[in-house]
């Protein structure tokens, strides 16, 4: 972020699309404050309609893991198949289940 | 003018139009006590449930049972912690949830206050422990508040291959050795009925059941969704040559369901009340976990700062 403080900051917006569904991240935009920024993402993110609710998050208040490191991160997970139903072996016949 | 009427009318409104209420939807207050109730309750039968299965991590008869079942047990603890946070939406600080657990207050489902005595009932628990909560859980998928229902369609991606571990242990079980096949219709036969006291007291004597179907928490009720676990789990029994300890069990042509006995709600009241075969034990066994992790939590937090200040200066 710049030193200059009439510099707006940026905001990460997040958009529920639906009653009932998550706020998915859509992209982000810079504001004065919370309040601007939901009224901003309105006019940018839900034209057409496509959000009932906005979250709006400081980006400063992101913090994210390294892509770089993805290999290593999320490896322990590679060899872990029985965490998913299809590694079981049910009997014939067996229903709902 | 909105006055409480009209807001519950709207509330009311909501819900009948199936749509979810979220964290900063007005509310009634016994709608948010229940929920409260409710989630909390789960959240920690989730963390409760770890301990009877946590007790054959080290003794799985193979590596590969091990790690699933560390796996499942791993599992349950991510299902705790979406439930917390589904209730600290609801305006409860998460210390005092957990406060409520320890101190005895809250309550958590009973079945975990009956000890895993063989290595089948760790298949027992998944295939009929799961199995009931999985149907519970389909239908909390589509309850009425947002943030619990959306922990639910987690859960029930998650929950899927619990069930399947625990029956696959069973049908080996079932089709090994005379004493293997002895002890899996044993498991049976100590968790078949407390499997069934899960769904909970009968429609009948279930006098808040008919607020939280109005509310739509729940859409199905516990007799309903008791009798669908029968049904399906008779027929899974019969395919891996196992006996349902119910001498009163017989398809019933004309309801097309299963005619089954009667519950012995006097031992679900006595378990529920703190007299099961390891309520004290459970109870301690989170209290010193509790304890024991007090230094971890606060050293977290010293070394957070120690980082912060480093980054300061
Ligand atoms: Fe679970
Ligand atoms: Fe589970």
């Amino acid at each position: 972020m710049s030193d200059n403080p009439n510099n707006w900051p940026l905001w990460e917006i997040f958009i529920q699309s639906k009653r009932g569904l998550e706020h998915k991240h859509v992209g982000s935009l810079h504001a004065a404050d919370p309040q601007m920024a939901i009224e901003n993402a309105r006019d940018v993110y839900t034209r057409r309609q496509e959000g009932n609710s906005i979250w709006v998050v400081a980006s400063q208040h992101v913090h994210a893991s390294r892509p770089e490191d993805a290999e290593s991160f999320y490896d322990p997970a590679d060899d872990k198949a029985y965490r998913h139903p299809t590694f079981y072996t049910m009997p014939e016949g067996a229903k709902y289940i | 003018m909105t006055d409480v009427k009209n807001l519950e009318d709207i509330f009311q409104a909501k819900i009948d139009a199936e749509q979810k209420i979220e964290p900063k939807d007005w509310m009634p207050d016994a709608y948010r006590k229940n929920l409260i109730r409710q989630i909390s309750q789960h959240a920690h039968s989730e963390v409760v449930g770890m301990l009877p299965e946590g007790n054959w991590i080290t003794r799985a008869p193979s590596l590969k049972r091990k790690a699933i079942l560390l796996a499942k047990v791993q599992d349950e603890a991510g299902h705790g912690l979406y439930l917390y946070s589904a209730v600290e939406t609801m305006g409860v600080s998460r210390e005092q949830t957990i406060d409520d657990l320890l101190s005895g207050k809250a309550k958590y489902s009973s079945i975990f206050n009956y000890p895993t005595l063989t290595w089948a009932d760790i298949g027992a628990i998944g295939w009929l422990v799961d199995g009931a909560a999985i149907m519970n859980q389909v239908m909390l998928c589509r309850t009425s508040y947002g943030p619990y229902a959306r922990a639910m369609v987690r859960i029930c991606k998650e929950e899927s291959f619990h069930q399947r571990q625990g029956y696959e242990i069973m049908a080996v079980l079932a089709k090994g050795t005379p004493g293997q096949k002895e002890m899996a219709q044993d498991a049976l036969n100590r968790w078949w009925w407390p499997s069934l006291m899960m769904f909970g007291p009968t429609d009948a004597n279930s006098p808040h059941s008919a607020q939280s179907m109005k509310w739509k928490i729940k859409r199905q009720s516990n007799d309903e969704l008791r009798q669908i676990f029968i049904d399906r789990t008779v027929q899974q029994a019969e395919v891996i040559g196992l006996t349902i300890p119910d001498p009163d069990l017989k398809w019933n042509e004309e309801t097309k369901h299963y005619d089954w006995g009667t519950i012995d709600w006097t031992e679900f009241n006595n378990v529920v009340a703190g007299n099961g075969p390891c309520n004290k034990e459970r109870l301690a066994a989170r209290n010193k976990a509790h304890n024991e992790g007090a230094w971890v939590r606060e050293a977290a937090v010293a070394y957070a700062a120690k980082k912060a200040k480093r980054k300061a200066a």
